[in-house]
This record gives C-alpha cells, sequence and structure tokens, in this order.
C-alpha cells in the first residue's frame, strides 16, 4: 500500500479557485474595515483581515502548485505564512501601541479627529 | 658791411622788436615802445646806406643771394632769397622811413591806450612783414609776407574791436583781399607750370626773347598768369572792384591807416606790379591800366561829398593809386613807381595831419564839426597845405613831377591808341577833382569860422612827437621830387627789366602788338644810356616829349581850376559866407549827390550779392541738415524704439507670462495635491489601497 500523507495531493473536493475567492473575499472585506472605521483598533482589526487573507492566498498556491508534493522538506508555503504570522503579530505590537500613545495624546480613538498633520 | 648784411638786418630788426613785444611788452617800461622806435630807427639809416650804395653802383643788382629752403627730387631744390636792387632800395628807403615816422607819432597819438603795447607789436610786425616782401627774390616769399601783411592789417584794423564796425571791417579788408589772393595763386600756379620756379629771375628768363612763356599753345598764358598776379594786386592795393575794404579801414587808429593803408601796404599791389613789368603782356597792361583808370576817377568823385576826414583820404588814397596802375599799364615804369615813392610820403604826411586834427578835437572826424583849427593848430595847418599841394601836383612839390610824369605817358599813350582815350580823360578829370577835393576839406577844416564852438575851444597843438613826422613828410613831400626824382633816375634799373623790356618791345615790334610804341619809349626811360631802339622807338620818344608839355599845361590848369571852385565854394568871407553855397548845389543835385554819398551803393551790391548768396546756400544746407540728414537718422532711430516696444511686449507678455504661468501652475498644482494631505489616517489608507490596486493592475493586466 502507499503510505498515506495527510498532504495529498491531486483530485480535491475544491479547486484553487475557490481558496482565492474566500481569500479575496477576505481581503475586500478588511479593506473595508480598514478603510471605513472610525475607531483605530477597527482599522487594526482591518489589517489582521488583510494579512490574513494574503495567507490564505499563499497556502492555497501552495497546496495547488505542487508545492506539498516536492518532498518533506518542500515548506515554502507554510514557512512563509508562518513568518507573516509572526509580522502580523509585531505589527500589531507596534502599532497598538501607538495607539495607546495616540489615546495619551489625543484622549480619544477616532481617527478622524487625529489630523493635525494636514496641509 | 656788407650789403646783403644791411638787408639782413634791415628785415631782422623789427622782427627782433616784433619778438620781444609780443611776448614780454607788459615787463617793459612803456611797454618797449622804444624797441619798436629804436628798431625802425636802425633800419632806416642801414636802408639809408644801402640807397646810397645803390646810388652809387655801376651794376643794377647789388645783391642777389639764394638758398636751398626745401630739398626736392629735381637737380636743383626749392630756394628762397633775398634780391637788392635799385627798386627794393628805394622801397626800403620809403617803408623805413614812413614806418618811422608814424612810429614815432603814435607814441603821441596812442599814448592812453588801452592796449598799446600789442599796437607796437603789430606795427613792427607790420614792417617786418612789408620790408620782406620787399626784399623777397620769388613770388613765394612775396606770398608769405603778403599774406602777413594782410594779417597785421586785419590785427590793426582790428584795434578797437570792441567796436562791432572796426571787428567788421577789419574782417572785410582781410577777406577782400583775400579774393583777389585767389586771383593771384592762380597766376602763381601758372607760372609755376609753365616755367618750374616762381623766382624773378627765372621768369624774366622765360619771358624774354622769343617768348618762350606761350611756345607752343593756344591760350594766351603769359597774359592769364599776369592777369591772376594782378588781381593779387588789385586787392591789395583796393582796385575796383575790390576796393570796397579801403574806406572800411579808417576804423583803426589814424596812424595805422597812414603807414598801412596810404604808404606801403596798398602800395605792395604796385610795387608786385612794377617788379613783374617785364612778365606783362601788352592785354594785361591794358587791362591794368584800365582798371587804375576807373579807380581812379571813381574814387575821387566819391571823395568829393565825404564828411568825414579820414574818408576823404581814403578815397584820395584809393584814387591814387589808381593813378599808379595807370601809370604802369600805359607803361609807365618811371611814374608808376615815382608816384608810389611820392604818395607815401604826402600821404601818410595828410593822414598823420588829420591825426593830429583829430587828437585836438577828442576823436571827433567830422569836418562839419571842424573849421577855423588853422589859429590853433598852426605847425599842423602849414605841413597840411604842403602835403596837399603835393597831392594836387602843385610845382616844386614832389607831386608835382610824379603826377606829371604819370599824365604825359597816359597822353602819349592814348595819342599813339586813340581808341585808348579814357585813360587819359580820366587822369586829367581825376586831378581836376584831386585838386577840389583836396583843397575843400583843407579850407572846411583850417579856414573859416569854427563850427563847434566847444571842440574849437578845447583844440591845441599836438605834442612834438606828433608834430616832428609831420614836419620831417612835409620836408619829404617838398623834396622828393626833381626830374623825374634824379635819384631815380640815378637808379640803375635791373639789368633784365631793362634787357627783358627792350627784347619784348623788339619782339612786339616786328609781330605788330598794340603797345610797341609804348613798350619801346618804357625801355628806353628805362636805360637810357644803352643805345636807342631803332626809329620806331624815336617817334615813341618825341611823342612822348610833346606828350608832356601838352600833359603839363593841362593839369597845373586843371589843378588851378579845382582849387579855383574849391574856394568858391569854401572859403569863407568876413561875413562868414561863401561865393557858391555847396548844400544848394547838393539839393540841386540830389540823386547825383546820394550816388556819391553811397559810395554807387557798391557795399549794399556786394552784401545782396556775395553775402546774400553765402546765406541763402547756408540756409539751403541747414534745411537739408535739418530735413534730411536729421530724418534719416530720426528713422533710424524709429527702427530702433519700434524693435524695442516689441521687445517689451514680447518680453512683459510672453516671457514673464511663462515664468509666472509655470509659476502659477506649480502653484495651483502644490495647492492641489496639497489636498491629500488631510492628516486623516483613513484617506492615507484609502490611497495606499488606490495605488496597490492601480499597480497591479498596471503590471499584470496592462504590461
Amino acid at each position: 500500500m502507499r503510505p498515506q500523507s495527510f498532504l495529498v495531493v491531486g483530485e480535491a473536493p475544491l479547486g484553487l479557485e475557490a481558496y482565492l475567492l474566500v481569500a479575496a473575499i477576505l481581503f475586500c472585506l478588511g479593506l473595508v474595515a480598514c478603510a471605513a472605521r472610525r475607531n483605530a483598533v477597527g482599522i487594526l482589526i482591518g489589517i489582521e483581515l488583510l494579512l490574513n487573507a494574503a495567507n490564505l492566498n499563499l497556502l492555497a498556491f501552495w497546496r495547488f502548485q505542487g508545492g506539498a508534493m516536492s518532498g518533506p522538506d518542500a515548506l515554502d508555503g507554510p514557512i512563509f505564512a508562518v513568518f507573516v504570522i509572526i509580522l502580523a503579530a509585531c505589527e500589531a505590537a507596534v502599532a497598538l501601541g501607538i495607539v495607546i500613545n495616540l489615546f495619551y495624546n489625543f484622549g480619544t480613538v477616532e481617527v478622524d479627529n487625529i489630523n493635525k498633520l494636514r496641509h | 658791411m656788407s650789403t646783403l648784411n644791411l638787408a639782413l638786418m634791415i628785415f631782422l630788426l623789427p622782427v627782433a622788436a616784433f619778438a620781444i613785444l609780443a611776448l614780454a611788452h607788459r615787463r617793459l617800461p612803456r611797454h618797449g615802445d622804444f624797441l619798436a622806435n629804436g628798431s625802425m630807427g636802425l633800419a632806416l639809416l642801414a636802408s639809408i646806406v644801402v640807397f646810397a650804395r645803390a646810388l652809387a653802383a655801376e651794376e643794377p643788382i647789388l645783391v642777389h643771394w639764394t638758398f636751398d629752403w626745401v630739398p626736392t627730387s629735381a637737380a636743383r631744390a626749392l630756394q628762397g632769397g633775398v634780391l637788392v636792387d635799385g627798386v627794393t632800395a628805394f622801397m626800403l628807403v620809403v617803408v623805413t622811413s614812413v614806418s618811422f615816422l608814424v612810429y614815432l607819432f603814435s607814441v603821441g597819438y596812442m599814448k592812453d591806450d588801452v592796449r598799446y603795447g600789442r599796437y607796437y607789436a603789430s606795427l613792427t610786425l607790420f614792417s617786418a612783414s612789408m620790408l620782406g616782401l620787399v626784399l623777397a627774390d620769388n613770388l613765394l616769399y612775396l606770398f608769405v609776407f603778403w599774406e602777413l601783411v594782410g594779417l597785421s592789417s586785419y590785427i590793426l584794423i582790428g584795434h578797437w574791436f570792441e567796436r562791432k564796425s572796426a571787428a567788421d571791417a577789419a574782417v572785410k579788408a582781410f577777406i577782400t583781399t583775400r579774393i583777389g589772393d585767389v586771383g593771384m595763386l592762380i597766376g602763381m600756379l601758372i607760372c609755376y607750370w609753365k616755367v618750374g620756379s616762381l623766382a624773378y629771375v627765372d621768369l624774366f628768363a622765360a619771358v624774354s626773347g622769343e617768348n618762350l612763356f606761350n611756345a607752343g599753345s593756344d591760350v594766351d598764358w603769359q597774359t592769364w598768369a599776369g592777369v591772376g598776379l594782378f588781381f593779387g594786386a588789385m586787392g591789395k592795393s583796393a582796385q575796383f572792384p575790390f576796393h570796397v575794404w579801403l574806406p572800411d579801414a579808417m576804423e583803426g587808429p589814424t596812424p595805422v591807416s597812414a603807414l598801412i593803408h596810404a604808404a606801403t601796404m596798398v602800395a605792395a599791389g604796385v610795387y608786385l606790379v612794377g617788379r613783374l613789368f617785364p612778365f606783362f603782356t601788352p592785354e594785361a597792361f591794358l587791362f591794368i591800366a584800365y582798371i587804375g583808370a576807373i579807380t581812379a576817377l571813381f574814387a575821387a568823385t566819391i571823395a568829393t561829398v565825404q564828411d568825414d576826414i579820414k574818408k576823404v583820404l581814403a578815397y584820395s588814397t584809393l584814387s591814387q593809386l589808381g593813378y599808379m596802375m595807370l601809370a604802369l599799364g600805359v607803361g609807365g615804369y618811371v611814374a608808376g613807381l615815382f608816384h608810389l615813392t611820392t604818395h607815401a610820403f604826402f600821404k601818410a604826411g595828410l593822414f598823420l595831419g588829420s591825426g593830429s586834427v583829430i587828437h585836438a578835437m577828442h576823436h571827433e572826424q567830422s569836418m562839419s564839426k571842424y573849421g577855423g583849427l588853422g589859429k590853433k593848430l598852426p605847425l599842423t595847418a602849414a605841413t597840411y597845405l604842403v602835403c596837399v599841394l603835393a597831392i594836387i601836383g602843385c610845382p616844386p612839390f614832389s607831386g608835382f613831377f610824379s603826377k606829371d610824369e604819370i599824365l604825359a605817358a597816359a597822353l602819349a599813350f592814348a595819342q599813339e591808341r586813340g581808341e585808348h582815350w579814357f585813360l587819359a580823360f580820366s587822369g586829367f578829370v581825376t586831378a581836376f577833382l584831386t585838386a577840389f577835393y583836396m583843397f575843400r576839406q583843407f579850407f572846411l577844416t583850417f579856414t573859416g569860422r569854427p563850427r563847434d564852438a566847444h571842440a574849437y575851444e578845447h583844440a591845441h597843438e599836438s605834442p612834438w612827437t606828433m608834430t616832428v613826422p609831420l614836419v620831417a613828410l612835409a620836408i619829404l613831400a617838398l623834396l622828393a621830387g626833381g626830374k623825374p626824382g634824379w635819384w631815380f633816375e640815378k637808379l640803375i634799373p635791373p639789368h633784365e627789366t631793362a634787357r627783358t623790356v627792350r627784347a619784348y618791345a623788339a619782339y612786339h615790334e616786328t609781330a605788330g602788338g598794340p603797345l610797341a610804341p609804348v613798350v619801346v619809349q618804357a625801355a628806353e626811360r628805362l636805360a637810357p644810356t644803352e643805345e636807342h631802339a631803332p626809329a620806331a622807338g624815336d617817334e615813341a620818344h618825341a611823342g612822348a616829349h610833346g606828350a608832356h608839355g601838352l600833359a603839363m599845361t593841362l593839369a597845373l590848369s586843371l589843378a588851378f581850376l579845382g582849387v579855383l571852385v574849391a574856394a568858391a565854394a569854401y572859403w569863407q568871407r568876413r561875413d562868414g559866407a561863401t561865393y557858391l553855397n555847396p548844400a544848394l548845389i547838393a539839393r540841386r543835385l540830389r540823386p547825383l549827390h546820394t550816388l556819391l554819398w553811397n559810395k554807387y551803393y557798391f557795399d549794399e551790391l556786394y552784401g545782396l550779392i556775395f553775402v546774400g548768396m553765402t546765406l541763402g546756400v547756408m540756409r539751403l544746407m541747414a534745411a537739408f541738415d535739418r530735413i534730411v540728414i536729421d530724418g534719416i537718422v530720426n528713422f533710424a532711430g524709429l527702427f530702433g524704439k519700434i524693435s524695442a516696444f516689441v521687445s517689451g511686449i514680447l518680453d512683459n507678455w510672453i516671457v514673464d507670462g511663462a515664468v509666472n504661468g509655470l509659476a502659477g501652475l506649480t502653484s495651483l498644482s502644490g495647492g492641489g495635491l496639497a489636498q491629500t494631505a488631510t492628516g486623516r489616517v483613513r484617506h492615507y489608507l484609502l490611497f495606499v489601497a488606490l495605488g496597490v490596486i492601480a499597480l497591479s493592475v498596471l503590471l499584470f493586466v496592462a504590461i
């Protein structure tokens, strides 16, 4: 019998397009959240969504482009995704620090009121 | 001392005096007039010595010294030189003696003058120039001194230049003589062209014998050259029609009038004609004679109505100069030059006498204010009478002899050539008129009742410096006579002159020229010790003797008649009335009187023609300059203006517009772009997102 790997490539019930579509929808939702929220934390949530959508894209392409079949060390996709998650976490930390500073300085986290650097 | 050294000294002494006076007269006591007097006195003594030697000489030429003046490419360099012969000798005496007496007179006359030193400097310049003129041996040097003499005359006439009339008169004199000088230069050019030299000896050589001057040519160059040179003499000696400057020249001080415009400068023209006597052709001589005759008559008529004492003498000078030219023109070489000498003496005496009168009457020159001055100025009156008798031709005064010579020559000529009766006629009528107007002047001035009592009161005889020259000149006027000037005959005329004239006469005899007999007669006069010329000469000789007697009788009677008429009109009887009333006569003959009083309107005529012409040309040129030349320049300037205007527009609108537009654009765009800097994070996020989308579209779809 062939060894069973849960990393089975071949026939899958859903194609690549489905995963890409989901990622795109997530991306758009994230974009909208980024752009349309007044609250600074909400914008950060939106950014998280964007990053996660990107992750999905990455993994989808890894799974369906044959990267999983190249061998047990062909972990380009997941490694890339882990990097992204780590970076997202760091960036979220930094961003939250900025938000805290914003609150200290302006007394609010409504980004519409923070426009001192305008023309 | 050699004669050459004496001659050079005679010339250089006044030159040295002039140099010192011109430069340093202010530093000298009395402005250095003693220098002038001393130099002229020494020159006079030297001239007398030269004259004595000339009288005793065997050869006609005492000195002919030449030196190389300008080296030329030709074989012989351009030479200058000094010529001293009999003519030169007596001219030297005349010039220096009259100069010396005038200098002495000026000491008294110009005593309180404002420019005393300058006056004496100019006088010495004049004397030096005149002596140089007389001593020159070629036409070029003569011309140089000729012009210098004219310059001195200009300076001296305009001595009181504050008066506009004096300044104008000086300019008039200079310019009028200059016009004559143009003719003289043309004559000199013809001579140089034909002969290659301007020295007298070369000219005489060229014309002697077979008339080499005109060889191989249709044009009678010799006549033209002679006429040209005579034009210079016409200008300088104020012959008609160049006479207009001499009456105006009376604006100068009276001693100047005596020296320059009576005795010496105006005689320079006569001297020139006498010098070049062998050179003139019969046609040229005829021209000279007629001009002289016309001038003599013309000037005498004007003199009869003049009121100013000096103007009468000025016109008298014109008339006598005319006599001299007439004499030379009819071949009377001796007559013309002799009259020059006697005229110098008596005319200078007359002028200085009038100067004495003017001085006594405090510079009043109008004879209508004179009268009876004989009592107040006895010495002046006596010397004046002597000179008047001389000019009239009353024996035994010198004027009688010289005038007699002239009239005899003119009569002989007219007898030979009947168609030239005018020459003799003019001579005799002028003699009558001369007697009339000179005695008119004498009677008006010195006799009768004084017409201006106030001035008469203050009249006084002049100081010795003024009366001594008067006496000296009167003596000379008396003694310089004799027949015809015993001293004149003793002077042997230049060999060239005699030989040339005789050869000339012979040529014309064979050629049948119209003047041949007279020229032969002149030759006879010139060289009495030589052999007689052929028979034609004898006839002319006899003719001249016969004419002598007739001329003498006629002249004396006419002169006496003139004195009689003058006495009738101007000699006042005891009750102050005269036999004839001149005012009445003037009224009866009003048109004639006006014509004479206005000098035949010659000044107005010349003013109209020449001055008017010059002014017209001036206006034409000025209009041309203003309209055409300035128009062109302004038009060219218009282009500058237009281009500046266009350039301005370009600069203001286009260039500045571009720059300003660019700046505006930048500002607008900057302003517009700055709108994106809202300061709102959400906007920024949106921009980032949109940018990413645009980029990805560009990268993955479009390209």
